[in-house]
């Protein structure tokens, strides 16, 4: 793969590019549609009901045969809304989120890019989605969409903060921006992953994250109970599943980001464990960050708009700096 | 300079957090409301006037869909009204069946308030669990009237139909079943920090404001002032029982949540005593076969779980009424709803709206 990346662009590695960028756009789509599936099961569960069971074994082709018929919805396009950025919206929005993927590694051999500044690569494309949530709330011509597509943007740009800075403590043990070192830098036993060392790192980015992905209990942008749906309120049928695509490819990556940065990725939890392939135990980590992320949902409210922001700024941001002056300090002594 | 604008925006009627048919047009400076006017009347389907056509045992299944997650207060009060005027005497029996079901029914009332309300505020459990509770007193209502929400229950006289055998000891295990549950409602939600964040100081006013704009209920007592019906004027055998008023302290949105919770409590309180008492006997009172209310004026008031609904009978000595008139609570509950409204923002809407407790089909009737 390296070496594939330094030569020149030929016909044969951009159908090999391609091919791999095809694989994990399945991959995606599978997991994205199991999530679904997931999400309904757990929440389900939890609230006494049994969730999707009548499609296929189990529920299993639930979400297909949703997609499916997002699919075949006509395609609307609000009279007064503004059809090149409408179009364009889903786009920006769920491009960035299927980029940032390729940086991160699975196992120790299993990943597409070993890029320098990986960490720095995700904040950077993963902020550009924000863009899109905007466009789309203001091209619909829609006053529930405008107000749910300020409230993306406000509420995106306060908490990208204490997420990037939450993640500087991380960096600081590693001293590299690569993840792939992140995770080699961490080692067999849970005592060595970067989770105790930068429990108030990991708590910061578990909130933070939750706040970019729009899950409860910070959906404000589309909070159905005040602004219908928010931002993709005149949204239907395959523009519509982009958006949601784009939000569970989003919890795809920010799962396998914690997974990396804070539970050691691929190792086991106990030196002794390591018979089990790294995959295995990547892909638990990974199920167990998922699992929180809905179990959340099932549980809490929601935030209201300047709770949300005090809490990024007045709280959040400080506990991070702290946490950053911390370790820079442990680190000074230590070495 | 930055111009800037006031938004108008319509909330409602079709939106999910109005409870039906409601709007309400919203002047937005930023998010936070600078005008708001309720707009009603989507659902009026002009019950009081329909009602000088029919006679009073037909007035009944309307008032059903009046206020239609509490139809069994709405059912006593026609039938108290006329039942005064005529000065018929009930059995015993029926009052005692009347009472437990307009408990029962403040309870299930109270928890769909609460299940939609912390849906309302963005959780989503709290609904399902509020439901099935609710579910099993809808069960019970069903096994004793055939209907699951428009009961057409009562009658002038007494009530239509007798429990059948078991129905008292369903009520006895579910007054068990669900004083547990409800510290599982507390658990669940009353301490959450985020919950409390949103409704402790949101939509407060004061116990005078309240009377002043003639609020009654959990919106009335929220604010301090102890009136309860049940309480302070007994109607049918309350003054039997031994129960409390819960009342707020500071008239806010949270005060308003506890009084509600508290008075499912109380309500399970008072079928606790009631189970044990019920006789055997009657269900309807001598009553004759065409009713024909003597000359006069009676106004019947007794405690919905929205608050004091009202029921104004003219009669000029025939089987219909002259007219009829329906103090419906929500309705009046509603009118402080644009003073509260004012410097609140978009979000304190929902919770302020929410916390009112109104049934649409009450306030329009």
């Amino acid at each position: 793969m390296e070496s594939l990346l330094q030569e020149t662009l030929s016909l044969k590695t951009f159908a090999f590019f391609l091919l791999i960028g095809v694989t994990t756009l399945a991959i995606v789509l599978g997991f994205v549609t199991y999530a679904i599936y997931f999400e309904r099961k757990v929440i389900g569960w939890m609230q006494f009901r049994i969730g999707p069971n009548r499609v296929g074994p189990l529920g299993l082709l639930q979400s297909v045969a949703d997609v499916t018929k997002l699919l075949m919805k006509e395609d609307t396009i609000p009279n007064e809304a503004d059809r090149t950025l409408f179009k364009l919206a889903p786009v920006i929005v769920y491009v960035p989120a299927f980029s940032v993927l390729a940086t991160f590694p699975f196992t120790e051999t299993l990943y597409l890019a070993d890029l320098n500044i990986g960490l720095l690569y995700y904040i950077a494309i993963s902020g550009i989605s924000t863009l899109g949530i905007v466009v789309g709330g203001w091209a619909s011509n829609n006053k529930y969409s405008l107000l749910g597509g300020m409230r993306s943007a406000a509420q995106m740009i306060s908490y990208e903060v204490p997420l990037v800075t939450s993640v500087v403590g991380v960096i600081l043990l590693t001293g590299s921006l690569n993840l792939h070192d992140i995770v080699t830098n961490q080692g067999d036993n849970i005592w060595e992953w970067n989770l105790f060392p930068q429990i108030i790192g990991f708590i910061v980015f578990t909130i933070a994250a939750i706040s970019e992905l729009n899950r409860t209990p910070f959906d404000l942008p589309e909070a159905e109970s005040e602004l219908v749906a928010g931002y993709h309120v005149e949204y239907s049928g395959f523009r519509f599943a982009f958006f949601m695509l784009a939000e569970y490819v989003y919890v795809f990556a920010i799962a396998s980001l914690a997974t990396i940065l804070f539970l050691g990725g691929w190792y086991p939890p106990l030196a002794m464990l390591d018979f089990i392939p790294g995959i295995v135990w990547f892909l638990l980590k990974f199920t167990a960050i998922v699992f929180f992320l809905f179990w959340i949902r099932a549980t809490l409210p929601r935030i209201r708009v300047d709770q949300l922001m005090g809490l990024g700024w007045r709280v959040l941001l400080p506990l991070a700096l702290f946490n950053i002056f911390l370790t820079a300090i442990v680190e000074f002594v230590l070495r | 300079m930055i111009r800037t604008e006031e938004l108008l925006l319509n909330v409602g009627p079709q939106h999910p957090s109005t409870h039906g048919v409601f709007r309400i047009i919203v002047k937005l400076d930023g998010e936070v409301i600078t005008e708001a006017t309720p707009v009603m009347g989507y659902l009026h389907r002009g019950t009081e006037k329909l009602a000088e056509n029919l006679t009073y045992t037909q007035i009944i299944p309307y008032t059903d869909r009046m206020d239609y997650v509490a139809a069994m207060t709405n059912n006593y009060v026609i039938c108290n009204a006329v039942e005064t005027l005529m000065g018929l005497e009930i059995p015993e029996r029926a009052q005692y069946l009347r009472l437990i079901v307009m408990e029962l029914q403040r309870i299930a009332s109270h928890m769909l308030w609460w299940g939609t309300y912390l849906l309302d505020i963005g959780a989503m459990s709290p609904f399902l669990f509020a439901f099935r509770d609710r579910e099993m007193i809808i069960n019970m209502f069903n096994e004793l009237c055939g209907a699951r929400l428009t009961y057409n229950y009562m009658r002038i006289g007494g009530v239509k139909w007798d429990a059948p055998d078991g129905w008292i000891d369903k009520v006895r295990d579910y007054v068990k079943y669900m004083k547990e549950k409800l510290n599982q409602y507390h658990d669940l939600v009353t301490g959450n920090e985020i919950f409390l964040a949103r409704i402790k100081g949101i939509g407060a006013y004061d116990g005078k404001t309240a009377i002043e704009y003639g609020l009654s209920g959990a919106n009335l007592r929220g604010s301090g002032v102890q009136w309860d019906l049940r309480k302070n004027q007994p109607y049918c055998i309350y003054d039997r029982f031994e129960f409390d008023v819960p009342v707020g302290k500071n008239g806010d949105c949270f005060d308003r949540y506890n009084v509600r919770m508290e008075e499912i409590r109380q309500s399970l309180r008072i079928l606790e005593q009631a189970v044990e008492q019920v006789p055997e006997g009657e269900t309807m009172g001598k009553v004759p076969r065409v009713l024909r209310v003597p000359e006069g004026e009676a106004y019947s008031r007794i405690e919905s779980p929205r608050g004091e609904i009202g029921c104004y009978i003219v009669s000029r000595g025939k089987d219909k009424p002259f007219r009829l008139k329906f103090r419906r609570p929500s309705f009046v509950n509603l009118q402080i709803l644009p003073k509260l409204l004012v410097g609140e923002n978009m979000t304190n809407l929902i919770t302020i709206l929410g916390g009112i407790d109104i049934v649409v089909g009450e306030v329009d009737c």
